[in-house]
């Protein structure tokens, strides 16, 4: 589908790459997920939804609520281990949340190691840098960073920003997310210029294997391999009842709240904070920072997944079952990370290449051709019968007149305006019929 | 283009969509978000004060000739002393308003502060109309 909707701005990708896929052979058309894309990057054609490419933020939300279990998120495997000498798994701390108390957080991570890799480097461990390093630049007002500064960590609101709410990329916080600290730390400090050696993360989101191939703020990711925590639920299962249970667990409190919503900004501790969760309240939340309503806040917690990453797209628990569980874990955990590795400078999690507003949501280069579109689009959405009812593929109406304009559909794709069409066909067939030549009129 | 919507005195939930969709139309047109955002924060203001001061009023925007123009109408209690209105914090919202966030007397002064023209006309016992326009191709607000 790429480049079917057009106009790119010059120096974006033709080409993105998208963790999350629509497997057609499920799919059966049914036009459930259209309305929930908060993008309405989905359109129904041909009895087959497909994702426009470039307004995909891969928030997973049609993962969610597909009911045909058609939308996937394609991620790495395990067999993928077997190219590396040194393996080393990078477990975000919602994996924690997926197992119930029973199962320390030792456990899980001896599970890994019975599983094939060789070490485990807790993502948790990595957030504190990143908290700190956060605290330090809402505690620095030399830098001239906006208020109220936007948390970066959750690369599917990165991507509803720079597409849709593009005059917020100021206040996004410039730093690398977590996992990407982790497999940075993994790689220049713990195993510094050696070969073999490879950084597999462990996810709940298909936004953060998106992010590894198409990275936001940084060049290249560390990473070289990102696997789904669905997918690897159950084997890790197994390993972890056969695991001999060995003291792994560094992490502290701080780290740990990362995965579900208001750790963040727990850890963080901005007194004028708020922290949102769930797309559809973000897009509400950013809306109204947009119309200047929350310039009061210093800083803005915003999480694409109902509960935060707990409930990402690639778990299996209930979020919020599994909120709870982390907090239990959190209560257990000491403050702070046992045995910290000296702290790494502001630069080394700095963003080093600039976040870009994305042009998909714009009609045209040019202004006046762009606004004789718009005009186009309200005249049409206008004539159109305004049920939404996503007959046509289109989320909306709007939708749909707005796909009309760009010229990938047409007006009779909605059944309204093809009945009104037939039935004038039809009262002029009628017309033409008593119009017979006097020859042939045999009444 | 036109858009022209009514917004309703009543329901706050609708409050707050004419802003959204001008804002929408300007950023799927291609114009600076820096100019979108100021083009929203101002009839997002004026908005809701037909929504709070006003029962509810017409909006409508006009984008033509490298400007949008904004034009609120209400046929509401109109304001008595302009010059008050528009001092930074003065107010009148009820308390109710308050607990929702409005009501820090800041409306007016932002709007005059994010459109490059601004004008308000009110007539107490008939009603107010605020018009305002940015200029859709330069980013900064014009002096
Ligand atoms: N459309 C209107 N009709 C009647 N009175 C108005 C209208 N708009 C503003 N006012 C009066 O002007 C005052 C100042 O308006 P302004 O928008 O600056 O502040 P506010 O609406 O009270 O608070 P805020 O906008 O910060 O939520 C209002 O409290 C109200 O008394
Ligand atoms: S909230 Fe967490 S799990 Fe969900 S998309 Fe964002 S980063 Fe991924
Ligand atoms: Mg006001």
């Amino acid at each position: 589908m790429s480049g079917r909707e057009g106009n790119m701005a010059e120096g974006e990708a033709k080409t993105v790459f998208h963790s999350v896929k629509l497997d057609p052979e499920r799919c059966v058309g049914c036009t459930t997920c259209i309305k929930k894309c908060p993008t309405e990057a989905i359109r129904v054609r041909k009895g087959k939804a497909s994702i426009i490419a470039e307004r995909c933020i891969d928030c997973g939300e049609c993962i969610r609520t597909c009911p045909n279990g058609a939308k996937l998120a394609v991620s790495d495997q395990l067999s993928m281990l077997g190219g590396y000498r040194v393996k080393i798994a990078v477990p975000a701390p919602a994996l924690y949340s997926q197992y119930d108390e029973g199962q320390s957080v030792d456990r899980v991570l001896s599970g890994l190691l019975e599983l094939g890799f060789d070490e485990v480097f807790e993502v948790a461990e990595a957030a504190e840098l990143v908290t700190s390093a956060t605290k330090a630049l809402l505690a620095d007002a030399s830098l001239g960073l906006p208020r109220p500064l936007i948390s970066s960590a959750c690369p599917a609101v990165v991507r509803i920003i720079q597409l849709r709410f593009p005059s917020l990329i100021p206040n996004l916080v410039p730093l690398i997310p977590p996992m990407e600290a982790a497999a940075r730390i993994v790689k220049e400090r713990l195993h510094p210029g050696e070969e073999g050696v490879g950084v597999f993360f462990i996810t709940p989101c298909a936004g953060k294997v998106t992010v590894t191939r198409s990275p936001l703020g940084y060049e290249r990711s560390a990473l070289d391999g990102v696997i789904g925590l669905k997918d690897i639920f159950l084997p890790l299962r197994a390993a972890m009842a056969r695991a001999p249970e060995r003291k792994l667990a560094r992490a502290g409190r701080i780290g740990l709240e990362w995965a579900r919503a208001e750790g963040e900004s727990e850890a963080v501790g901005e007194r004028r904070s708020i922290s949102v969760d769930g797309i559809g309240n973000v897009i509400g939340v950013l809306e109204a920072l947009e119309n200047g309503k929350l310039e009061d806040l210093t800083y803005i917690e915003a999480l694409a997944c109902p509960a935060g990453c707990v409930g990402g797209p690639l778990t299996v628990e209930n979020p919020y079952i599994a909120k709870t569980r982390l907090r239990k874990r959190e209560a257990e955990a000491p403050a702070s990370v046992t045995e910290p590795r000296p702290a790494r400078s502001l630069d080394g999690l700095g963003w080093s290449s600039p976040v870009k507003a994305r042009s998909a949501m714009v009609l045209s280069g040019n202004l006046d051709r762009a606004l004789e579109m718009a005009e186009e689009i309200l005249v049409l959405s206008a004539a159109l019968p305004g049920l939404d009812c996503g007959s046509c593929g289109a989320p909306s109406c709007r939708a749909l007149a707005e796909d009309i304009v760009r010229g990938h559909a047409r007006q009779t794709d909605c059944i309204f305006k093809l009945r009104e069409t037939i039935r004038k066909l039809a009262g002029e067939l009628m017309a033409m019929e008593e119009m017979l030549p006097p020859g042939l009129d045999r009444e | 283009m036109t858009i022209r919507r009514s917004v309703p005195g009543d329901d706050f939930s609708q409050a707050g969509r004419a802003s959204a969709e001008l804002k929408r139309i300007l950023a799927s047109i291609g114009v600076d978000p820096r100019i979108v955002k100021r083009a929203a924060v101002a009839m997002y203001e004026a908005e809701m004060n037909m929504v709070i001061h006003a029962g509810g009023g017409l909006a409508e925007a006009v984008i033509h000739d490298g400007k949008v123009t904004m034009v609120l109408e209400d046929s509401g209690p109109g304001i008595p002393d302009l010059d008050l209105a528009m001092t930074e914090g003065w107010s009148t919202a009820s308390d109710i308003y308050r607990e929702l966030g409005f009501g820090a007397g800041m409306g007016l002064p932002n709007m005059k502060r994010n459109a490059d023209e601004f004008h308000v006309e009110s007539v107490v016992g008939k009603g107010t109309k605020v018009t305002m326009s940015i200029d859709i191709r330069s980013p900064e607000p014009r002096a």
